[in-house]
């Protein structure tokens, strides 16, 4: 009986050992491949031959990786001595390799897409492979991204500073926009913002891991069993993880504490409320609004706007949420929604009725146009009665 | 990172700026077509852009359903169907913008005369995963 590598585990010591090849000389792009080929290689031999110190083992064969690699290149090249000698261990590595890593990842001159693949495969371990499974494109394309991103960074110093906001981006996108493939990405996206966490002490990157936790805590409960979604209200939040919810709440305090408030904390701080109530009757909406409020003055987004058009026609009544719909452009996605939404709590289901066909032909995917033609049905139905 | 379809059409699309039926071509036109579609797709997958390309044939059948125990009806071809596809593009892009320009860069295909066909391509988003984060 062979036991299975501990996958996680592995993983997780990729931005580290990346990291020392990286310090002892190595170029990024070639010592990422050579981490890749050392993580293959671990989940091939470790379970009949598990090593007493697995980042040492890693690095160890990543390193010879490299060598070969660098050489068959040299040689190529006709420059066969290029690299000979094992180079000295160089200093420790730090927390701050793997925080570097995250930065390059992320680096400004990278487009999303690009970011969030590099990140997945450099910071993340997982392979083109299953990144490209995630995004459900041919693991060609998802390796030639990898590649270009490779060299758009080619040039970047690695122990130059970077913003942390850009690689909060890159993770959040992760987080939302993943699809359900054989990885989690939210999962992951989770254990590498926690990961981020530990390597820097900012209460944006505490934000955002609150955020992320609270919204997952509610996953189980966001789908029925025949795949529908299942609005906020209408959840059963005993099937909330109180778990998830709980470390969430806890991270968030901690973070707004320190008094320097950024989106991530003001949208936790949102989550966190929905999630202390008992029943969607019970949830402090005034709070929410003004949660909302904070939120608009910190990032002027129209989604925020949107959304707090919602909260407020729960807090003061249908008509005062239309009212402050009406301020907004109606070309926003989900204006339609949120308006049907509004018009039905007003009680004019013909208008609601009709906006929501309306938001199901505009819905960005398949699970909320299928719950946006359920409610114009729905409301349909009621007026032939 | 969304997903778009380029749709072309043999029918049913507004009519083409160079407007002229493929095999009124030379065949070094047609070489030229051919070869500039097979570049626009390996560029797309250097980009790291390309997801899938495919082309149809004019000819199809109606099938419907009909009823317990009982064959498939089929039906068509239809001449007279009004939109008729003929291939498409799959593209996984950053933005919509990026979308509009590659689609704008697929309607350039040489065609008669060597000259761009400026032929509408239709670009269609695919519907994607929802969003976890929702408020």
């Amino acid at each position: 009986m062979t036991s299975r590598v501990n996958e996680i585990l592995l993983r997780s010591l990729t931005p580290s050992v990346l990291g020392i090849l990286v310090r002892r000389g190595a170029d990024f792009a070639a010592a990422e491949d050579a981490v890749q080929d050392a993580l293959v290689e671990a989940v091939r031999v470790w379970p009949d031959d598990p090593p007493r110190d697995p980042k040492g083992w890693l690095v160890t064969v990543a390193w010879r990786k490299w060598l070969d690699a660098t050489r068959a290149a040299a040689a190529r090249r006709r420059r066969e001595d290029l690299v000979d000698e094992e180079p000295a261990p160089g200093p420790a590595p730090t927390v701050d390799d793997t925080l570097q890593l995250y930065f390059l990842c992320a680096h400004p001159s990278l487009t999303p897409s690009s970011a969030v693949a590099l990140t997945l495969r450099a910071v993340g371990g997982l392979t083109t492979r299953q990144i490209a499974q995630a995004y459900l494109v041919p693991e060609a394309t998802m390796a030639q991204r990898i590649s270009r991103a490779k060299r758009t960074v080619f040039g970047v110093r690695f122990d130059q500073p970077g913003d942390v906001a850009t690689v909060l981006r890159v993770l959040y996108l992760v987080f939302n926009e993943g699809y359900s493939g054989d990885v989690d990405l939210a999962v992951e996206a989770i254990r590498l913002t926690r990961q981020l966490a530990a390597a820097i002490d900012h209460p944006e990157v505490a934000g955002l891991l609150a955020l992320m936790l609270l919204h997952h805590a509610r996953r189980a409960a966001r789908t029925a069993p025949d795949g529908s979604l299942v609005p906020l209200a209408e959840q059963d939040r005993g099937r909330w993880d109180t778990e998830s919810i709980a470390e969430g709440v806890e991270i968030l305090q901690a973070a707004l504490a320190r008094d320097r408030l950024g989106e991530f904390q003001a949208q936790a701080a949102i989550a966190a409320l929905h999630a202390d109530a008992p029943t969607a009757e019970e949830t402090d909406w005034v709070q929410i609004v003004e949660w909302y409020d904070e939120l608009a003055r910190l990032t002027d987004s129209p989604v925020v706007r949107l959304n707090r058009a919602v909260a407020v026609g729960e807090a003061d009544g249908p008509r005062a949420g239309l009212a402050a719909l009406a301020a907004l452009d109606d070309a926003l996605p989900r204006h339609a929604a949120v308006a049907a939404y509004l018009h039905e709590r007003d009680g004019d289901l013909a208008t609601a009725a009709r906006l929501y066909a309306e938001a199901a032909r505009k819905a960005p995917n398949l699970a909320e146009r299928d719950h946006l033609t359920c409610q114009a049905a729905r409301l349909n139905a009621r007026r032939r009665r | 990172m969304a997903k778009y379809l380029l749709l072309k059409h043999y029918r049913g699309a507004p009519a083409a700026v160079n407007d002229v039926p493929m095999d009124q071509w030379t065949p070094e036109e047609i070489s030229a077509h051919v070869q500039y579609m097979q570049d626009f797709a390996a560029q797309l997958e250097e980009t790291g852009e390309f997801v899938d390309g495919q082309a149809l044939s004019p000819e199809g059948t109606f099938v419907r359903y009909d009823g317990e125990g009982r064959p498939p009806v089929t039906d068509g071809p239809f001449a007279e169907t009004k939109d008729l596809i003929a291939g498409w593009m799959v593209i996984d892009v950053d933005s919509h913008e990026r979308a509009l320009e590659l689609a704008g860069e697929l309607s350039a295909a040489p065609g008669a005369g060597g000259k761009p066909i400026h032929e509408w391509v239709e670009v269609r988003p695919f519907l994607a995963a929802p969003p976890t984060i929702s408020e």
